[in-house]
């Protein structure tokens, strides 16, 4: 039961995705004969505001960018985390409302710790 | 057989949200312009009712420029990686009873799966363009996008603890078709959250940073031009319908309405999902940008205390009362 309803309904979602990038690649393909393509250096350069693009453009970014990835990892695993939990609330009792507190409490330490850290702090 | 029915069926759905993409639009320019006490597109067709299509044909014979500079594979890949996962996340949405291409049972899941892998392209645009307003308008909405998606994902757990299923149908169901049986009472912060998340995610004002185009040009997309642009253009309107659906679905109780349209059956469904089109461009009209800080601090030190507390509120009532 279960081997024959998983590819059925999966199908679908395989067949519009292979349907969404043929879609893509295939406008811009036949679109190649159509446009008009008149490519020379200026106008191939990086835009910046009209002047020549002057140091690299791949810089050194904030860290802070690394520390939001960091703490995205772990908030949405903790989401995820959730999910089936949440949705088998009604069957769990009271037992499991306590221990997701218990959870929920040990993830707020450290968003805590990370608040108090400043890591969420744009700005000084 | 079988491939042949949801091929025709995908040609359908693609058709209509093509449609529906390119008239949002016109929606967008000429309630805007109204706002504004201007016209909005008057001059192609009647009251500028072909805008639309005339501006599909420009972007299809625009030049299209490959910057010199450009990671060439990564530059191409990214606006169909774009479009590709939002047309995907269109296969889970029931528009009426029966009416979805994929009736899975991890819907809700699924869609996030989609609309973060959405964000790979914006990422992989603003990286592979080599260009400082496109690297920096990348990075921007990728720390957008996954902080708003945090809170959207906590958001949406109440919805799930009150109808114990992630199949976007049954979510609708459980509703019933009565008024007071909508998620948008008894969620409420929830909704709260959900919608701000919402904005956020599509990049909509007040939140568009990514494309601010008073210091950023426009963003990550800076270095595209022609059917590239238009390609991510649709996959942000996608985008924006895609999330206007989850709204409906798990709040205002879906393809539910006062009275059965028999005709139409999904009439209900397009009605509400339009009013949260509207309201998103009304919230273009009236609102100012935020700042990077300021947008980050309300993500992460106002919505996701929320969304948890919602959670934990939650809990107690259902505990409680049963």
């Amino acid at each position: 039961m279960e081997a024959q309803y998983i590819p059925k309904e999966y199908l679908a979602i395989l067949i519009l995705l292979i349907f969404g990038v043929l879609f893509g690649v295939v406008t811009l393909y036949v679109g190649r004969f159509f446009r008009i393509s008149r490519p020379y250096h200026e106008k191939l350069i990086a835009y910046e505001s009209g002047n020549e693009p002057t140091e690299a453009p791949r810089m050194r970014f904030s860290i802070k960018f690394y520390l939001i990835a960091i703490l995205f990892v772990i908030f949405d695993v903790e989401s995820i985390y959730l999910y089936p939990w949440a949705i088998t609330y009604d069957h769990l009792g009271f037992f499991a409302l306590v221990e997701m507190f218990i959870f929920i409490f040990l993830l707020l330490v450290g968003y805590i710790y990370a608040w108090k850290k400043e890591v969420l702090q744009w700005e000084k | 057989m079988h491939v042949l029915i949801i091929l025709i069926e995908i040609l359908v759905l693609f058709a209509v949200i093509m449609l529906h993409v390119a008239y949002a639009t016109y929606f967008e320019r000429k309630i805007i312009g109204h706002m504004q006490v201007r016209m909005g597109p008057m001059r192609i067709g009647w009251h500028g009712l072909l805008q639309p299509i005339a501006d599909g044909i420009k972007s299809f014979f625009k030049e299209d420029i490959v910057p010199e500079q450009a990671d060439v594979v990564t530059f191409r890949a990214a606006p169909i990686i774009c479009l590709t996962a939002m047309l995907t996340s269109l296969a889970v949405l029931p528009f009426a009873k029966g009416w979805v291409l994929a009736n899975i049972n991890i819907g809700l899941l699924f869609l996030f799966a989609m609309s973060s892998l959405s964000s790979y392209g914006v990422i992989l645009a603003g990286w592979a363009s080599n260009s400082k307003y496109t690297f920096l308008g990348g990075l921007r909405s990728m720390a957008q996008v996954i902080s708003y998606e945090v809170a959207m994902g906590l958001s949406l757990v109440g919805v799930m603890m009150l109808s114990g299923t992630l199949n976007l149908t049954k979510i609708v169901e459980v509703q019933g078709g009565s008024f007071g049986g909508m998620y948008i009472f008894p969620q409420i912060i929830a909704f709260f959250v959900f919608f701000i998340a919402m904005l956020a995610e599509t990049n909509r004002v007040p939140f568009d940073l990514p494309e601010a185009e008073t210091e950023l040009v426009s963003g990550y997309a800076t270095e595209y031009s022609g059917m590239r642009y238009a390609i991510f253009f649709m996959a942000e309107y996608i985008g924006m319908m895609v999330m206007a659906s989850i709204g409906t679905i798990c709040f205002l109780g879906g393809w539910n309405g006062p009275f059965e349209v028999t005709i139409f059956p999904p009439f209900w469904f397009v009605v509400k999902v339009y009013a949260f089109m509207f309201v998103f461009i009304w919230i273009r009209a009236t609102l100012p940008r935020y700042r990077y800080d300021q947008l980050m601090t309300i993500g992460w030190k106002l919505l996701i205390p929320l969304a948890l507390g919602n959670i934990v509120l939650t809990g107690f009532i259902k505990a409680f009362t049963g």
